[in-house]
């Protein structure tokens, strides 16, 4: 890696890297698209937290809840100054980015979509970015359009323009990197198009965040949501962010504790952004805990975990090509793709390959990867996906190549 | 490999060479079943003829536990009588495989090796009740069906 940091030091900060599995092999976890490994340094800030500062946030006066209040909104801090985020009252705090894309859909959604509006999806999103849109376009009576994916796993934006075209788009929604394929998606251009067209644009940044320099900023979306666990972080916290003129016009999502102002019989007002939008007691240990994985990413630095991903997947892709049999979906172009290789392996279903190399300690996933709208274009049931990140080596992507060969021994190839 | 395994011969040799694939014309059952989590997806259908099953077929997409789970299942009740294959269990089907091991090693891809049992109990179930309009000997295939596993 080009950093200061050498990788031996940062797998050193992974208790879990350093465990045995199966039959006393040593873990290569290769599933990092799914969730990410996590720092000691996180899981001592969630200890800390429990062991220290225990106490319920925005309301108690005493000091624990005081520094438990200061801890969880530092984290919001954080997140503005990472994202480049101008105003912290944009950032609602969820439990992922599942909770966060259900919450535009139903809040922003149901105020602003009617009757033959059309909202656009992509053929690569997770389900997280198609389903919510389907019940809230058969509840409006609106339309879901898909842009579709060329043979080399990128969107077509002609699709895009003859959606746009219609003069019915209410928004556009995709992921900046796809959970599948590792294409990162051309966002600037489809926000231009989007803007000069009066469309509001939703980013997907689950896999992107995590693994390169992102700019709200400079970006120009509307709304952008995210999770915590895939970047070295506790599970159960993610981040929506609207950009603020949209954000006072949106009614809550849930009512509750915490997001009102005054609450009468009959009536309620609410409190002020971004509070109107937590509910109830939210996940604070985890914030906190989110707050060191944010500590972390920047003591590498983004693009050293960028430049990081980007030799380690030109390895692998270049290897993993020579291995016979194998078919690599998605572009070979590195600087469209991020550090998620899906694959199949001669006609193997890939839960076979995925439990024939775990006794090899090598984790990777099989399945449809929440996306089987990509699945049905692929024409495929399923695929493996091997997916890296900051702690990743050149050795464990041999060891999942001499795996492979062990399928193919296995099943007679 | 070491400890209890699961591509032994016969599995490999059976998912490549699936027993009794393909499609019967007109059949008397007919059940689709998948596994949401893995993919794996089947349509097994049979011909009933006094009371006993005269062809079974399946057709499906899905991984060699599957597959050669499924191959057994219907090796196991060709020609049989549909009293005898409603008691059929778990153990019957893992047992030719060698694959108990599985309700203890994996409890994933047991789903995978039962998934057709499930259909099985869920077709004959749907056979006697809407078929044959026969509460009675459809017992519990049903309640069988939703907690194989």
């Amino acid at each position: 890696m080009q950093t200061a940091i050498s990788i031996e030091t940062i797998r050193k900060d992974f208790p879990i890297l350093q465990r045995k599995v199966r039959d006393n092999k040593p873990l290569v976890y290769l599933d990092n698209a799914s969730t990410s490994q996590k720092p000691i340094q996180v899981i001592d800030a969630i200890n800390d937290y429990y062991k220290n500062q225990n106490a319920n946030i925005h309301r108690a006066v005493y000091a624990l809840a005081e520094e438990a209040t200061e801890a969880y909104e530092k984290t919001r801090e954080k997140i503005a100054k990472f994202l480049n985020i101008q105003n912290r009252a944009e950032i609602i705090f969820v439990r992922g980015t599942t909770e966060a894309i259900n919450l535009v859909a139903y809040s922003w959604g149901r105020q602003n979509v009617n009757k033959d509006d059309i909202i656009v999806t992509t053929e690569y999103e997770h389900h997280s970015n198609i389903v919510p849109w389907q019940l809230l376009t058969k509840e409006k009576g609106a339309k879901l359009e898909y842009i579709g994916i060329d043979d080399n796993g990128e969107l077509i934006l002609d699709h895009l323009d003859s959606y746009l075209a219609t003069g019915k788009v209410k928004l556009v929604t995709f992921s900046q990197m796809s959970n599948v394929l590792g294409t990162i998606t051309n966002t600037d251009e489809i926000i231009k198009r989007c803007k000069k067209a009066g469309v509001k644009t939703l980013i997907d940044g689950a896999q992107s965040v995590p693994h390169m320099k992102v700019d709200l900023n400079k970006l120009g979306c509307d709304f952008f949501v995210f999770s915590a666990h895939k970047m070295l972080g506790p599970t159960g916290v993610g981040v929506l962010w609207v950009r603020k003129e949209i954000l006072e016009t949106m009614q809550p999502f849930h009512g509750g504790g915490d997001m009102i102002r005054e609450v009468h019989k009959y009536e309620t007002t609410w409190n002020d952004l971004p509070y109107k939008f937590e509910a109830g007691t939210p996940n604070i240990a985890d914030v906190i805990g989110f707050s060191a994985a944010i500590d972390y990413l920047n003591k590498i630095g983004m693009d050293n975990i960028r430049n990081h991903e980007i030799e380690l997947t030109k390895y692998a892709l270049d290897k993993m090509s020579k291995v016979k049999g194998i078919t690599i979906y998605g572009t070979k172009d590195i600087a469209k793709r991020g550090g998620v290789i899906s694959f199949n392996f001669h006609d193997v279903h890939p839960h076979d390959v995925a439990t024939i190399i775990d006794k090899d300690g090598v984790a990777i996933r099989s399945g449809h990867h929440c996306a089987q709208v990509l699945m049905e274009k692929l024409d495929v049931a399923a695929t493996n996906r091997a997916s890296f990140y900051v702690y990743n080596t050149k050795q464990e992507v041999d060891a999942l190549i001499d795996s492979l060969n062990k399928v193919a021994e296995l099943f007679k190839l | 490999m070491t400890g209890d395994p699961i591509y032994t011969e016969m599995i490999i040799e059976y998912s490549k060479h699936p027993s009794n694939f393909g499609e019967i014309e007109h059949p008397d059952i007919s059940r689709h079943d998948s596994n949401p989590l893995c993919g794996d997806s089947i349509d097994l259908q049979m011909k009933i003829t006094d009371n006993k099953v005269s062809d079974v077929k399946f057709k499906g997409k899905g991984c060699s536990i599957c597959m050669a789970c499924t191959s057994v299942l219907t090796e196991m009740i060709k020609g049989k009588d549909l009293d005898d294959i409603k008691k059929i269990e778990k153990d019957d089907v893992l047992g030719e495989l060698g694959l108990q091991h599985l309700i203890r090693t994996s409890p994933v891809r047991i789903k995978c090796a039962l998934l057709s049992l499930k259909a099985l109990k869920y077709g004959i179930y749907s056979y006697f009740v809407e078929k044959m309009n026969d509460e009675k000997s459809a017992g519990n295939l049903k309640e069988e069906a939703t907690n194989l596993y």
